[in-house]
Order: C-alpha cells, then structure tokens, then sequence
C-alpha cells in the first residue's frame, strides 16, 4: 500500500426524507482519491454527483459509511472543526460563480483570509498574487458586475486557492460558460493541478471531463464506472482555438 | 477580539452596500434617543428654572399666617381667626435662635399715581429686613432704612415693573409718587426677579416701610399684623426654626396644650419639594415615551436585520461554505445590527443636544446635560443592537450553506 490517499469514501449512504418519501441519493458509494489526482465526477442531473460532492467538501454529512480524509473520521469532527478545515483545506468553486455581489474581486477573494484572522496587509498580498495567479492582474477594483463569465469564474477560482487549500472542488464550473471561456478556466484548474493540488470538478460536459486524469460515472447514487485517461492539455487546446477577436 | 477587529470592516462593507437603507433603519433609535436626550435635558432645564425661581422667594424661607376660625362647622381661611400681632414679632425675633430675620407682612392693591400717570399694583408694608429674607436686591438708589421704617417716613422702593409703567425708561430715584394720597418719595429701585414659578410677575410691587402702610394707607393701629415673613439661619435650620416658631405662638396667644395651633407656619422648602415632585413625574412620563419610541427602534432594527439575512441567504451560503464559522457569522451580524444602532444613537444624540439647545433658547431655560445621560444614551442604543441583532444574526448563523447557496 502506498501512501495515504487524500480521501477514502468506504460505503458511503446519504437518505434524504422528505415527509413520507425517502430519497436514496447515495447508495453504497466507495472511492478513493490519491494526493495530486485531478478527477472528474459525471452524471446525469439527480444521479447524486451533486451529494458526493457536497459529502467530499464537508458541506454535507453522509447518512452512514465512513469518509477519511487524510487519514481522520470526518464523522466525528465538530462543526466547528468542519468551518475550520473547509477554510483552510479546501477550496470551493461553485456553480454560477458566487461571488460577493457590489464588493471587489480582491476583497471577494480577500474573504476566506478574513476568516481565517491574516493581517490586513498580508490578506492583500496575498488576494492580489491569487489574482495575477488566475490572470486577473489589474483587474483588483472590478466588482462582478464589471467582469465577464469567465473572469468571475476566475476570481472565484482565485478565492479557492488564496488559502493554498490542497483540495479544490469545483461544481458544474464551466455550467454558465461559452466553450472557449470554458477551456480558459480549464487551464487555470490544470495549473493549479500541476503544483499539486488535487482538482475535483463536477460536471455533466465529458469535453470538460476530458481534461482530467480520472473520470467517475454516477447514476442512480452509485459509482457505475471509474476510468483512468490521459487528460487533454488545455493550454493547447486554448492555443488552436480561432482568436477571439478574429472569429 | 481579533474576530471583531477582523469583521468590523465586514459590517462597515455590508451597510455601506445599502446606504438608504441603514439610515432610515436606524431612524428609530435616532428619534427614540433624540427624544429621550430632549426629555432629560428640558427635565433638568426647567428644574434649574424652578429652582432658581424658588432661590428667589429667599432661601430658609418660612411664612406665618394668622389662625382661621371655624363658625358653624364652615371653616374660614386665614385671617379669620384670631390675628397675628407686632408683639408676636418682636417675640419670634427675641426668642428664636434658629431665626435670622421676621418681618412683617401688610398689603394692599392700590392705585400709585404719578403726574398724569397711574398704575394698579401691590404696595407691602414691611421692615427693612423683608428685602433680606426675601433676597431682593437693590437697582438703583437704596432701601429704606431702619430709621426710616421705625419712624413711618414717607419713602418707598418700587419694581422694575411700577417703574417702567410709570417712568418709561426714566430714573425713578428721587422722584415722588401718590399712593393713595400720600406723597412718597422713591428711594429705590429693586433688581429684577422675574416671574414666579406660578407665573406672577414679581416685580410688579411697592414696598414702604409698614408704620407707614399701616397709619397713612390703611389708617390702622400698629398692633395686627397681617402676616409675617421669618427666615432661619441656614437652609438646615428651617425646621428646627419652623418648631421654634410655633412654641413662641402658641405662649404668645396662650394656647392650651391639645389645642390646634390658632396660626400656620408654613415652610417653602415643602412647596418646593411638591413643585419639583410635580416636574420629576412629567419628565418620568415623557422619558416613558421616549422608551416606548427606542423599543420601537429596536424592532424596526430586527425587522431590517431579517430583511436583510434573508435578502442575503447566498451570501451567507457563500461565507458559511469557504469555512466562515457560525460564531463569525453571528458576530458580523450582529455587528451590523450594534453599528446600526450605535450611530443611531450617536446621531440622537447629537439632534437631541441641538433639540434641546433650542428649546432652552425659546423657553429661557439654562441648557443643562450631565454627560451621564449621554453614556446612557448611547449604552442603551448599543444595547438595543445587541438585544434586536441577536436573533437576525442566529438565524444567519445557523443556515446550512448548501441550501443557502441555493437560494434565489
């Protein structure tokens, strides 16, 4: 056996009643995902790749099974233990962007480090090289209203690894976006996959999913096949695409 | 304290974002701390008049009325009964080591003419020792002196407001006036005293020496006296002076033991307790409605903050979602809710200092505040925010970020 893997799923269930109607939207799910893995989970809308990913971020806790993450029950941590490992071990991209609305793109990505109590000064060194990081040098005063699908994609992006979180989840992150945009922020998410941060993104676009090294197929709140691939490179991709303004 | 020093500029943000809004929330507490800053300052203020008023009857004051008589079961009101006389007077001034001063007490409303000019007023006949107890002070020229008063000169001071009736802007010192026939020569002009507390103007008097009053106005002898005006030697005293008095009465008019007093004695400090009785209840009463209009404030302030916790559900799903834990939640809420507040009161208080400048101004009231009031003021303005922020803030608190996010 090698080293720890980052997330070990054993069994996982997760029932939601609903009055006298339960629904079953995990149904025996185990996974394991290695340190440094980029990942995509797909499925049909109500397959339960949305409460996977949910369980996997801490945002929801499983009806029965047991999650490890590096190594440790996250069944038995607290809830404020669960805030606290969400601020500073992972990082969250979410479907349809969700930015703080009338509040600058640096002090949107500025938030998780007023959370996590960094002085002023250093939550502005820091929110700032995030945004040169996805791109978005100069654009610090903008706030999401002033800024393109894509570019809030990155600021949120931005807000996701200001932290240096290990893990990113990234919901549906391309849902809202044109093909191209979609490939911009598929490059960043590669990146940050190649400095070793583990990348799991949902999506129901296999295009998307084709950029990552391992893809897991959901229907029905079971794992129905997991594959390993050889991702396509976004980069290049970007780069044969027709320019923006020529096209 | 780091968590609050971190969120503040989370609050400050938020608020900023809806700048309308936070005034007219904190509307409420501005008014109802306005109105409580108003309430407090106009209470002190007209109680600094009243007894400023009161300080002008003369400190240590007590007045000796003669004895009402009951015929037939209906009682009569003072003077009635059996009189008080000069003897009785020199009797309290001899015996009573807790008095200063007594002087007699006789007047009349009577018309005092001067050239073609006359006027209807009060004309005392008292003793030099009547301006002591009754602080009056000189304005021009001088009283009538003992000599004088034991001599039955034909002399008299006048108020400012005889004055300006009857010699405009001119100097009364000197001249002669007719009181009743008599010519009588204006030695003095009494300081201005104002209105009473009960509104009467009190300058409006002559005073002339009370052998005079009595032999040349009301043709009497000089034995009943009408009443008589006693001051103690200190404002600790009156009592002890007030007990004096009625033992020296009571020998003097040789009342049986058992017997009720034929005469009253009557002290001002107890008036002035029951005038400023009066005004404390007033001022309770209005500071009453002043809570009523904070309370409202306060809900208002809830109102707003659930308003805003809804409005706010994905950004609250957004800060619970990066690891912002439920505490700081409720604290950035409750901030808001306590910032809110807070300058609400600040700004009540300000408005309420300037309301109450103002209405000193237009009722001649000095402006009077103790800086307590304004610690409390704010307190509770600060308070409210905390009480009316609590359960906004929990609610926000206690959402689950996965709905939250969800939310449209």
């Amino acid at each position: 056996m090698g080293p720890e893997p980052i997330i070990r799923l054993v069994d996982i269930t997760k029932t939601y009643r609903t009055g006298e109607i339960e629904v079953h939207a995990l149904v025996g799910v185990s996974l394991t995902v290695d340190r440094g893995e980029m990942l995509a989970i797909m499925g049909p809308s109500g397959s339960g790749k949305s409460t996977l990913m949910n369980v996997l971020g801490c945002l929801d806790r499983p009806t029965s099974g047991s999650y490890l993450l590096e190594g440790r029950e996250v069944a038995k941590l607290q809830k404020r233990e669960l805030s606290a490992l969400r601020l500073s071990a992972f990082g969250f991209v979410f479907q349809g962007f969700q930015l703080i609305a009338r509040t600058s793109a640096l002090d949107n990505v500025a938030l998780p480090l007023v959370y996590a109590e960094v002085r002023p000064v250093e939550r502005v060194r820091r929110a700032k090289e995030a945004l040169a990081r996805v791109g978005l040098a100069g654009r610090e005063n903008h706030t999401p209203a002033q800024l393109s699908g894509g570019e809030q994609q990155r600021v949120a992006i931005a807000r996701a690894l200001v932290n240096g979180p290990r893990l990113i989840f990234a919901d549906e992150p391309t849902g809202a976006l044109d093909t191209r945009t979609s490939v911009e922020v598929m490059v960043v998410l590669q990146s940050l996959h190649r400095s070793g941060i583990t990348v799991v993104i949902v999506t129901h676009e296999p295009d998307i999913a084709a950029y990552t090294d391992r893809r897991i197929l959901v229907r029905d709140g079971r794992i129905i096949s997991d594959d390993k691939q050889s991702p396509r490179d976004a980069a290049a991709d970007l780069a044969a695409m027709p320019d923006r303004a020529a096209a | 304290m780091s968590a609050i020093g971190s969120i503040l500029p989370l609050a400050f943000a938020a608020l900023g974002r809806n700048r309308m809004r936070s005034l007219l929330t904190s509307l409420g507490v501005i008014i109802g701390v306005g109105a409580l800053i108003v309430t407090v300052a106009s209470g002190e203020g007209s109680k600094a008049v009243l007894e400023a008023q009161l300080a002008t009857l003369g400190t240590n004051l007590l007045i000796v009325l003669p004895g009402s008589s009951t015929l037939g079961g209906a009682r009569g009101g003072p003077g009635t009964g059996k009189p008080l006389t000069h003897s009785d007077l020199l009797a309290i001034v001899k015996e009573s080591s807790a008095t200063r001063y007594a002087a007699p007490i006789d007047r009349t409303v009577v018309q005092v003419v001067l050239d073609n000019q006359n006027w209807l007023t009060t004309v005392y006949g008292s003793t030099p020792d009547f301006f002591a107890i009754r602080e009056w002070t000189i304005g021009r020229g001088r009283l009538f002196n003992s000599s004088e008063s034991d001599a039955g000169a034909k002399v008299c001071v006048v108020g400012q407001t005889v004055a300006t009736q009857l010699f405009g802007e001119g100097d009364p010192v000197g001249r002669v006036v007719r009181v009743r026939g008599m010519p009588c020569e204006v030695v003095g002009l009494l300081a201005s005293k104002g209105q009473s507390s009960q509104g009467q103007d009190q300058d409006d008097l002559v005073v002339m020496p009370w052998v005079t009053f009595k032999s040349r106005m009301m043709s009497q002898d000089r034995i009943h006296v009408g009443s008589i005006l006693v001051s103690a030697v200190s404002p600790d005293e009156v009592s002890h002076a007030q007990a004096q008095v009625s033992g020296i009465l009571r020998q003097q008019h040789r009342e049986p033991d058992g017997e009720l007093d034929d005469f009253t004695v009557r002290n001002l400090a107890d008036l002035a307790a029951t005038q400023e009785h009066a005004a404390d209840a007033q001022t309770g009463m209005l500071r009453n409605v002043a809570a009523v209009s904070l309370l409202v404030g306060g809900i208002g302030i809830m109102n707003i903050m659930l308003v805003s916790v809804t409005e706010r559900t994905r950004e609250i799903g957004i800060r619970l979602a990066i690891g912002a834990s439920e505490n700081k939640v409720l604290l950035q809420f409750l901030v808001e809710a306590v910032v809110l507040s807070a300058a609400g009161g600040l700004i009540g208080i300000a408005l309420g200092i300037g309301g109450s400048l103002a209405l000193a101004s237009a009722m001649g009231w000095p402006f009077v505040l103790t800086p307590f009031w304004i610690v409390v003021a704010f307190g509770i303005s600060m308070a409210i925010g905390v009480v009316f922020g609590f359960y906004p803030a929990r609610k926000a608190a206690r959402m689950d970020p996965i709905d939250a996010l969800r939310f449209e």
